[in-house]
C-alpha cells in the first residue's frame, strides 16, 4: 500500500497502516508524523521524509526503512525487528531497547542507546555510521552499541563528552584514530580482541552491505570496546569503596 | 476564580520555531505559522505566540507597546501614564480576525512611542532604561495592564489558543517581517492566562522557550535586586531579564551570555587551556546565581539577529537548518521541512553552544 502522509494527522496516518491488510507499506511526504510503527508486528514500512518522533517506538518484529532523517526517540523500547536510517538520528535513540537493530547511516543525537538492556535471545543492537552525541550509553545495561565515525577527522573518538555515565552492562564498540579517554573510573577501555571483532563482523558487514560502504575501510581503523568493570561495579556509585 | 500566571504553578513542554534573514529580506508571517502548524501535537491549546522583527518599518524609529487591558480603567490609567512619560504618535487596537478557537479576549491595543526628553532627563537614564522602567512600573502597578512587547520595528503577538490560530487570529499575514519566532505551549495545568504566552519580552529582546528550568528562584531573586519584578512566575519571564541584564547592562555579547547562563561543566573547565580556565571560572563566579539549571531550549530574538540555545546537558530537542540567506531553528526537523524541503545544512547544535545569526554586514533594516 501506498501512502501520501502530506497534512495527515498522525493517528489517521496510523490507523491506515494498522488497517491494511498488506505487509509492505510505503509512505511518501512524510513530516513529522508521530508514532509510527508504535507497537507494530510483521510489517515493512518504507518512509520518504521525516518521520516524527518515537518512530518504531515497542515495534514488535517487521522492519522500517527511513530515507531521510528520524527525530527523537527512534525505537524506545523496541522488542524485536529492524530499523534502518539513511539519515541522522535525534536524541535518545534506542531508548530502553530490548531487542532489534537500529542502523543509522549519519550521526545520532545526545543519550544514544540510554538504558538499553538484553536478556537471554533479546539482544538489541544499534549501529552508527557516524558520529554519536554526548552521553551515549548512559545507564547501559546490556546490548551491543557500535559508533564508526566514518566521518570523524579529528577527535581520537566519534563521541561527545559524559559517555557511558552510569553504563553497568552490555558493551560499546568505537571506531577511534586514537585511543579514547575520558571515561568514569567504573568503565574499562581496552583494544578490541579478535575475539571481539568476531563477534560484530557478521553485524558490520551487514552495516556496509546495507549503505553501499567498503568493509575493508571499515575495518582499517582500530576498534575499542568498552565495557563497566564488572568486578566491584558499585565502586564509584555514591562514595569510593575500598577494593 | 480564575487564577493568573504566578498564583499557580505551570510545568510546560512546547515547541519553538524561528526564522532568520541574513539579508535582512522581509517574509510574511504566514510562513512562521506554517512551520509551528507542522509540530501541532507539541501544544494544547494553552497559549500560543508570535515575534516579529521588522515589521513596522514605517515607525521604526519609536518604540512600539503591544498592552492587554483586562477593564476600561486599566486603559485608561495606562494611557493617562503613557501620555505623562512618552510622546504619543499613534494609538490603535491591533487588528485582530475573529477566530472561534480563541475567546476570553482582552483589549489589545498598541501604541507607536518615544520617550519625553524632559523625564530621562529627570532620572539621568538613557532612552532603553527609562522604557524598560515605564514597562515593568505599568506591569507592576497598574492592576488590568500588561504591556507584553516594547521593542522598536518588532512586536510579540500572543494568546491562548493553538500557535496557529493565533497567528491567523492577529492576521500576521499583513505583516513582514526579516526575522519570526513561534511558540506552541503545552502547560500540564494553566489558568489560561494570555500574558502568560510566550514570547516574553523586554524592549527589543524576546525570548520563547521549551523547557522548565530549575534554577528559577535563585534566578530571580539574584535578577529583582536589578529593578526587575517576575511578576508571572514563569522561567521564561527570569531568563528574559536575565539576557536584559547581562547584554544590555552589563555589556556582555551574546556568546558570553550563553557561557553565563549554559556554563560549562568544572570538569570541563578543568581540561581547558589557562586562558579559558580564568574567563570560564570568573564568568561562574561573577554570575553564579545566573547559572540556568534544567531543562530548556531558547530562541532570543533581537534587533538584527537570533540566538538558539540548548541547556548544557541538551535535555531538549533542537533543530538548525540553513537554506541561501535563510536559517531555521526549530524543536524538530519537521518544522524545518515544512516550510523548506530542500536545505543546504541541517545540523543539532551541542548543548550550551550557542547558534547567533546576525543580519550580513551593511544590511540595515
Amino acid at each position: 500500500m501506498k501512502l501520501t502522509a502530506s497534512g495527515m494527522h498522525f493517528r489517521t496516518l496510523n490507523e491506515q497502516i494498522r488497517q491494511s491488510a498488506d505487509t509492505d507499506i510505503e509512505i511518501t511526504n512524510c513530516c513529522g508524523q508521530r508514532y509510527i510503527g508504535s507497537g507494530l508486528q510483521g510489517k515493512n514500512i518504507t518512509i520518504h521524509g521525516v518521520p516524527g518522533n518515537a518512530l518504531a517506538s515497542y515495534f514488535d518484529g517487521g522492519s522500517i526503512t527511513v530515507y531521510g532523517n528520524a527525530q527523537d526517540a527512534t525505537c524506545d523500547t523496541m522488542n524485536q525487528g529492524r530499523v534502518v536510517i539513511h539519515g541522522s538520528c535525534g536524541d535518545a535513540a534506542g531508548y530502553g531497547m530490548r531487542g532489534g537493530q537500529l542502523l543509522i547511516r549519519d550521526n545520532v543525537g545526545y543519550r544514544a542507546g540510554i538504558h538499553m538492556k538484553a536478556y537471554k535471545e533479546q539482544q538489541p543492537l544499534i549501529m552508527v555510521g557516524g558520529m554519536a552525541g554526548s552521553f551515549l550509553s548512559e545507564y547501559q545495561a546490556g546490548g551491543t552499541i557500535i559508533v564508526l565515525g566514518l566521518n570523524n577527522q579529528e577527535k581520537p573518538a566519534p563521541i561527545g563528552a559524559l559517555c557511558c555515565a552510569g553504563m553497568h552492562g552490555g558493551r560499546l564498540f568505537l571506531r577511534c584514530n586514537s585511543e579514547p579517554t575520558d571515561f568514569d573510573n567504573h568503565i574499562l577501555v581496552n583494544r578490541a580482541t579478535q575475539e571481539d571483532m568476531q563477534s560484530i563482523e557478521e553485524h558490520l558487514q551487514d552495516f556496509c552491505k546495507t549503505f553501499g560502504i567498503s568493509y575493508e575501510e571499515v575495518i582499517a581503523k582500530d576498534f575499542y570496546v568498552i565495557t563497566p568493570n564488572t568486578s566491584n561495579p558499585y565502586q564509584a556509585l555514591y562514595t569510593k569503596n575500598c577494593v | 476564580m480564575l487564577q493568573k500566571e504566578g498564583e499557580i504553578r505551570i510545568p510546560s513542554g512546547c515547541a519553538i520555531s524561528g526564522i532568520f534573514s541574513r539579508s535582512g529580506q522581509r517574509f510574511n508571517g504566514e510562513e512562521i505559522i506554517r512551520s509551528i502548524a507542522a509540530m501541532h501535537d507539541r501544544s494544547n491549546g494553552l497559549g500560543g505566540g508570535f515575534a516579529g522583527y521588522g515589521i513596522y518599518p514605517r515607525t521604526k524609529d519609536l518604540y512600539a507597546l503591544h498592552v492587554f487591558y483586562d477593564t476600561p480603567a486599566a486603559k485608561d490609567d495606562c494611557e493617562k501614564f503613557i501620555a505623562q512619560h512618552f510622546e504619543m504618535e499613534v494609538a490603535e487596537k491591533i487588528p485582530t480576525r475573529r477566530d472561534p478557537s480563541i475567546t476570553d479576549e482582552p483589549a489589545i491595543w498598541r501604541y507607536f512611542v518615544f520617550p519625553l526628553a524632559k523625564k530621562m532627563l529627570d532620572i539621568q537614564v538613557d532612552e532603553r532604561e527609562f522604557v524598560a522602567r515605564c514597562v515593568v512600573k505599568i506591569n507592576t502597578t497598574i492592576p488590568g495592564a500588561y504591556v507584553f512587547s516594547s521593542g522598536k520595528n518588532m512586536g510579540v503577538f500572543k494568546a491562548v489558543g493553538f500557535p496557529e490560530d493565533v497567528g491567523r487570529y492577529y492576521c500576521l499575514d499583513q505583516y513582514e517581517g526579516y526575522c519570526w519566532t513561534a511558540h506552541g505551549r503545552y502547560p500540564t495545568n494553566t489558568p489560561g492566562w494570555w500574558g502568560g504566552a510566550h514570547p516574553f519580552a523586554m524592549l527589543d529582546y524576546s525570548v520563547v522557550h521549551n523547557g522548565e528550568i530549575s534554577s528559577y528562584d535563585a534566578n530571580r531573586r539574584f535578577i529583582e535586586m536589578y529593578g526587575y519584578k517576575c511578576t508571572l512566575l514563569t522561567d521564561t519571564e527570569v531568563i528574559t531579564y536575565i539576557i536584559d541584564y547581562l547584554n544590555r547592562k552589563k555589556g556582555l555579547t551574546l556568546q558570553e551570555v550563553a557561557d553565563v547562563i549554559a556554563a560549562p561543566f568544572w570538569i570541563e573547565i578543568e581540561k581547558m587551556s589557562e586562558a579559558d580556565k580564568k574567563k570560564y571560572t570568573y564568568f561562574r563566579n561573577a554570575f553564579s546565581s545566573l547559572l540556568i539549571t534544567g531543562p530548556f531550549s531558547i530562541l532570543l530574538g533581537f534587533t538584527g539577529g537570533m540566538m538558539a540555545l540548548n541547556d548544557r546537558l541538551k535535555l531538549r530537542s533542537m533543530v538548525v537548518g540553513e537554506k541561501a540567506d535563510r536559517v531555521y531553528v526549530a524543536s524538530e526537523e519537521c518544522a524545518i521541512r515544512a516550510i523548506e524541503p530542500e536545505l543546504d545544512k541541517i545540523w543539532s547544535p551541542k548543548g550550551g553552544e550557542p547558534v547567533i545569526v546576525t543580519l550580513d554586514e551593511g544590511v540595515t533594516v
